[in-house]
């Protein structure tokens, strides 16, 4: 207990704990809309445009890559709400080919680097206990405007999740919170890719939220025990990587995972 | 301003079209208020579509619809929707209570407050099935499903109730129970009853007015007049089977 008392004094696993609980905290309650929606390749989707957003920031030289990261991220989560608006695509169609494409322009910016970049990969595998200052910064702004909305638009999201046409005829804007839901999705990943990085984010949106579905009678009661798996997994996945001296990312996910099967074992037939 | 002594629905010369197929064509009628409208036709004659125009999901391409003398979805408090079942998620979590309560609050609750709790519960009570409440949706069958959303639509106490189908996956009794509780509803608050059915025989025996669509409005009055071998002939193309039909 001495030990952990002491790791946590250390400035970087208090950013990275931080960090790690806001990022949880978010996608875990989008992750109830993404897991309900039927949209769980949108975090994957989202994450490597993302990473087409930092190369493309890194090529142009700009001090933070980010922000190029999240209008690029912006603009195919748009893309893919457009898609699924207009035609008669699925899902994962659409997200299949938004994802091919920033990819593919993230490797071809990244080959035009005349310097080789740590950073546009690394944003792949994530460094949460390297998160600087201005990143927690990012996650702390982000955090409390993309719950505020979340909170707000609670009941019209879920009432559109649960049926569409049912919302729509008692007044609730479908089409206009479709795309605000994928908006705000572009942002909190694109906030939370330095923390997981943009292969694990899709499972962290995902995660919790299944283990959560598979023990609720309710939405709400859903949305609760999402948010409470996604911090419990996160906490207790950055202790264990810290002793066992592996990946944070990936302890985290492997966490989260290992509650998704305790809750698979007690699920609701 | 509502028109005093306006129809109900009032439909006047819609069409609508999806690409270059015309789902319905210049399809013009008055429903009064307290009327139970039965609206018949084959498989993609429109008669969703129309319920959909009443609801202000599809807009015409030329024409117009009213509800109470107000352009359609202006006041969505005052419609009971009742949307074909098997179009919905089975597996969404969620309890009846909460599906009802959606129906009164018109957004999805978090949480039900006592007051909402009571209003649920005596619209469950009324459709009989109050011993739903705390089920889960993914546990119901189709009847108990059709009557929870029947719940729903009910609860908020509307003026004009739209059925899209609902006798879609139940079976004979629970179809029979479902107009006979729509008929109460009727006799204690006069309502309005608009609903899509394929069961000619139901549409004669209960309902006051019947619609014939075949995206052209092939026929309009009480069932006698309506549900007549020309007039089917018209939207449905031909009647006879080996076994006949029951009209």
């Amino acid at each position: 207990m001495t030990e952990l008392w002491e790791v946590f004094q250390l400035p970087f696993m208090q950013r990275a704990l931080l960090a790690g609980l806001l990022v949880a905290l978010m996608s875990s309650v989008l992750g109830v809309f993404v897991v309900q929606r039927g949209l769980s390749f949108l975090g994957d989707g989202l994450a490597h445009a993302a990473f087409g957003g930092v190369a493309l920031g890194l090529l142009l030289g700009v001090e933070q890559p980010l922000w190029v990261a999240l209008l690029f991220t912006l603009v195919a989560s748009l893309g893919i709400a457009w898609v699924r608006d207009r035609t008669q695509l699925s899902s994962d169609t659409a997200i299949g080919i938004f994802f091919a494409v920033s990819v593919a322009l993230g490797v071809m910016f990244v080959s035009l680097e005349t310097e080789y970049s740590v950073d546009a990969w690394n944003l792949l595998f994530g460094s949460i206990l390297g998160i600087g200052r201005e990143e927690l910064l990012i996650i702390m702004g982000v955090t409390p405007l993309s719950l505020g909305l979340l909170g707000v638009l609670w009941g019209r999201l879920a009432y559109a999740t649960f049926d569409a046409e049912l919302a729509q005829t008692d007044g609730v804007r479908v089409r206009g919170l479709e795309y605000l839901l994928f908006a705000l999705a572009a942002v909190i990943i694109v906030a939370s890719v330095r923390v997981v990085g943009a292969i694990l984010i899709a499972a962290y949106l995902v995660i919790p939220a299944a283990s959560a579905r598979l023990v609720s009678r309710s939405l709400s009661g859903m949305t609760l025990l999402s948010v409470v798996f996604g911090l419990v997994g996160t906490a207790a996945g950055l202790v264990l990587s810290f002793f066992l001296e592996v990946p944070s990312g990936s302890t985290i996910i492997l966490t989260q995972a290992a509650v998704f099967v305790v809750a698979a074992v007690f699920a609701r037939r | 301003m509502p028109l005093l002594h306006a129809p109900a629905l009032h439909v006047h010369h819609v069409s609508v079209r999806f690409g270059e197929a015309e789902v319905l064509s210049d399809v013009s009628f008055d429903l009064d208020a307290g009327e139970f409208l039965a609206i018949v036709g084959p498989n993609g004659a429109g008669k969703s579509t129309l319920i959909k125009v009443a609801l202000d999901l599809v807009t015409p391409l030329t024409g117009h619809a009213a509800l109470f003398g107000e352009d359609a979805g202006r006041h969505p408090e005052r419609v009971g929707y009742v949307p074909q079942l098997k179009t919905f998620d089975r597996t969404f979590p969620a309890t009846v209570l909460e599906l009802v309560v959606s129906g009164l609050r018109r957004s999805w609750p978090a949480w039900v407050r006592a007051a909402e709790r009571d209003a649920a519960r005596a619209a469950l009570a009324q459709v009989g099935a109050e011993k739903l409440a705390t089920r889960t949706l993914p546990k119901l069958s189709g009847g108990e499903l059709q009557r929870a959303f029947l719940a729903r639509a009910l609860v908020r106490r509307p003026s004009l109730v739209l059925l899209d189908e609902p006798a879609t996956g139940v079976d004979f009794l629970a179809e029979h129970d479902l107009y006979d509780l729509l008929e109460r509803y009727q006799a204690v608050g006069g309502a309005t009853v608009a609903m899509i059915t394929h069961d000619l025989a139901a549409a004669r025996y209960h309902a006051s007015r019947v619609a014939v669509l075949n995206r052209r409005l092939h026929g309009f009055g009480t069932p006698d007049d309506v549900l007549c071998e020309s007039c089917l002939k018209k939207a449905f193309g031909h009647l006879r089977h080996a076994h006949g039909i029951a009209v």
